[in-house]
């Protein structure tokens, strides 16, 4: 079926067999809840549709429904992430299973309603799963498979997953669907007896009142449990989900052609098909080029990436996103794990405000680091990448 | 009408919560559960509620509290209500229990979006007219001229009405209720209990702390707003309003004590100057006059 | 994993052994009592006990001292004292 990255999240939702689903419109998610109010409206969904006035709401609404063991639903983007922080840790920190798309869209002001993953990277110390997806199918997966993760009783936390802005968002591409007997038996329906909370009519518990500072080191270090699990979790998630479909899964992070890689770029998400087919050309012209496509943020997979980067001669993170005051969000949190030499490790600034990275790009970014990282030494050099040819209007 | 030998004496509001004495919404609380039963899920956002319940492990509330942020009583009430609903779990009341600042102010937003989509569920707004659980800051519900730490002169502006408020949204049934009158109380959670749709009780609940009196007057200062007219007991349902209890045969001026006696009793009006208590008499004759039409109108 | 802390379970005395806040407490004339159950109506800490025989009792143990219960008694059957 020919389907945009919001419709491939509709769908499977749908086939996951949401529950509750409450959210609030914002370019460009509005095509997932528009899809799944469809759904609900004509039955082909069986749930719960919440027309809630913010997405404060939307996510208050989404974790309560969650914990009267209702598998839940919402999506969101930049100003409605950020408006739904509060609920965004009240979900991670309180363990309510649900899962939420991100399209990813620049901050304001001023307004700009183009891809940049800030708003999605902003949210990584609430306690959430972070994924990333790079298409429309993946997408698609990435709906099923969050469930399986949320709920899983090694974690038990809730998971949200990315999508590119228009460039994933609004593209089409063929996605192959799963047969709903298939996601039935990969999915089972939610085991509310499992969930952290569970208000049950007939076993009544309080949740959620004061724990003071005696208990709650106790409680958040379940939490970090839950996270030493995760990562296994997602690779059987994945890996089920592979047997299921008989279509390749990737768990926390996608190796291409990194085996014997002089250079590697680290990236995330759609513009990675990009990356692909600059390492393809670089390679064709005798650069051996390659590219780690982190699809897990949070637990983040420093160790795994650094296998697949081994010693290569110079890394180019590439971070579509920016921690004012620190830098690159993925570089930071990627140099720590590497075996490579600080100054060869090198962060490229691309792609804010929705500016296109370009097959071109990741070639001259993959270049420059190739070029640029023997003589750094301890140096680590962070390149706003095309920002001196355009200027300022 | 309920009497006392109506309310079960089984108890679901246990001894020994964090209340100060003499609170009136511990109080009203407790009598709430009680009519409502075992059956209901609380959902209590930052309030003093969230205090009141007692510190985890430990809770004095027999009946579930799901304790959720300031902002989020109506909406996490609603995901609730869509979570039974679609699991096929009948005949359980959700609440909302919330004071006037996550009522009228920070949680006003959640509250109309809710009652727009006529949800199917309670929700009480326990009335102390400031922010108590932070220490007594003022909030949209302090009335003109009371004296809270952010309205140190005595408040400018006047009390949000929310029940009004309420009104405009043609939910199925707005009440409001005073913690000095629990039958009247009772009697309206009770009818609540048998609408479908967003039911809405606006319950007056004084604050011996906050509003500076001794704890023993706290159902006397309640009775006293009531009583003056400064609070007003009734219902509206299917677009008639009735007066209730204490508030019934009050239309007539002579019949409400003058407003004084009510400010005399609380030490947050202490600062207020002749003038400025006659201009709040004034004000509320004013508002009985409005009332007294709609009233009229409605039936 | 699925570690349910952070759940309460209800019990008497949640916020300790209030009873030890009182300053006043409360002291019943049973033979002015009419049993009319006022007090356990307006009481806000669930502290007045009702007997089989419609007569009431106080829990000291969580008995604040409010006074509510003296305040609303018609008959005056119930006064405050000093505690200690």
């Amino acid at each position: 079926m020919m389907l945009t990255g919001n419709h491939a999240v509709a769908h499977g939702v749908k086939a996951a067999r949401a529950e509750v689903v409450a959210a609030y419109p914002i370019t460009p998610q509005t095509q997932i809840v528009e899809k799944l109010a469809e759904f609900v409206s004509s039955g082909d969904l069986r749930a719960r549709y919440i027309r809630v006035e913010s997405e404060h709401s939307a996510m208050s609404a989404c974790i309560s429904s969650e914990a009267c063991g209702a598998r839940s639903f919402t999506a969101t983007s930049s100003h409605g992430l950020a408006y739904m922080n509060e609920m965004v840790f009240w979900a991670g920190m309180g363990r309510f299973p649900l899962t939420m798309a991100v399209v990813t869209r620049t901050m304001a002001p001023p307004w700009n309603i183009w891809n940049e993953h800030t708003d999605l990277l902003a949210q990584r110390d609430s306690g959430w799963v972070i994924l990333m997806c790079s298409s429309a199918q993946e997408a698609y997966d990435t709906a099923i498979q969050a469930f399986r993760v949320a709920e899983d009783d090694r974690v038990l936390q809730p998971v949200m997953y990315g999508l590119d802005a228009f460039s994933l968002s609004h593209t089409a591409e063929d996605v192959d669907l799963m047969d709903q007997k298939a996601v039935d038996e990969y999915l089972p329906p939610l085991d509310a007896s499992k969930l952290p909370v569970h208000m049950d009519p007939d076993r009544p518990t309080t949740y959620g009142n004061m724990l003071g500072p005696g208990s709650m080191m106790e409680f958040r270090y379940v939490i970090r449990e839950a996270f030493a699990s995760s990562k296994s979790v997602i690779k059987d998630a994945a890996s089920f989900y592979e047997k299921a479909t008989g279509r390749q899964q990737v768990g926390l992070l996608e190796d291409y052609r990194c085996r014997d890689a002089e250079v590697v770029a680290v990236a995330i998400g759609a513009s990675c098909g990009d990356a692909k087919d600059a390492v393809d050309s670089m390679r064709e012209k005798g650069i051996r080029a390659g590219l780690v496509r982190l699809k897990a943020i949070r637990p983040f997979p420093g160790v795994e990436a650094a296998e697949c980067i081994g010693n290569a001669k110079a890394v180019a993170v590439v971070d579509r996103d920016y921690s004012f005051g620190y830098g690159g969000i993925l570089h930071g949190e990627l140099a720590q794990f590497l075996k490579v030499p600080k100054g060869r490790v090198r962060s490229y600034i691309a792609g804010l405000g929705g500016r296109d990275i370009t097959v071109k790009d990741f070639e001259g970014i993959m270049t420059d680091a190739l070029t640029k990282a023997e003589g750094a030494g301890d140096r680590v050099d962070e390149v706003w990448w095309g920002l001196n040819e355009r200027g300022l209007p | 009408m309920l009497t006392i030998k109506d309310l079960p004496v089984e108890e679901y509001l246990l001894p020994g919560t964090a209340a100060c004495p003499g609170c009136a919404s511990a109080l009203s609380l407790r009598i709430a559960l009680k009519v409502l039963g075992p059956r209901t899920i609380f959902v209590i956002p930052a309030s003093c509620t969230s205090i009141i319940q007692g510190y985890c492990p430990k809770t004095s509330s027999r009946i579930p509290f799901f304790n959720t942020a300031f902002a989020s009583t109506a909406a996490s009430a609603s995901g609730m209500v869509a979570a039974l609903q679609i699991k096929g779990v009948e005949g359980v009341n959700v609440v909302g229990w919330a004071g006037d600042g996550g009522t009228a102010d920070i949680g006003i937003q959640a509250l109309s979006g809710a009652a727009e989509r006529n949800e199917n569920f309670i929700y009480i707004c326990y009335d102390n007219e400031a922010y108590m659980n932070t220490g007594t800051q003022g909030s949209g519900s302090t009335p003109r001229g009371a004296v809270t730490t952010t309205t140190l002169r005595g408040k400018m502006e006047r009390k949000k009405n929310m029940p009004e408020i309420m009104v405009a949204h043609q939910i199925p049934f707005v009440a409001t209720a005073c913690a000095s009158y629990p039958l009247d109380f009772a009697e309206k959670v009770r009818r609540a209990m048998s609408i479908r749709g967003l039911k809405y009780i606006h319950l007056l609940s004084p604050c011996p702390p906050g509003w500076r009196f001794q704890a023993e007057k706290s159902v006397e200062v309640g009775r006293l707003a009531v009583a003056t007219g400064a609070w007003i007991l009734y219902e509206w349902r299917d677009g008639v309003y009735t007066l209730t209890g204490a508030s019934r045969g009050l239309l007539n001026k002579g019949a409400r004590r003058p407003l004084r006696e009510y400010l005399a009793l609380q030490g947050r009006y202490s600062r207020l100057s002749a003038e400025e208590a006659k201009s709040l008499q004034d004000d509320l004759d004013k508002y009985w006059e409005t009332f007294a039409s709609r009233l009229e109108k409605s039936r | 994993m699925g570690e349910k802390i952070a759940i309460s379970k209800a019990c008497e005395g949640s916020s300790g052994r209030t009873g030890s806040w009182r300053v006043k407490s409360p002291v019943m004339d049973k033979t002015k009592c009419t049993k009319c159950l006022l007090c356990w109506l307006y009481c806000p800490d669930a502290v007045i006990v009702r007997a089989k025989d419609g007569s009431v009792s106080i829990n000291y143990d969580y008995c604040k001292g409010c006074g509510i219960c003296a305040e609303v008694c018609p008959a005056k059957a119930i006064t405050m004292v000093m505690e200690g």
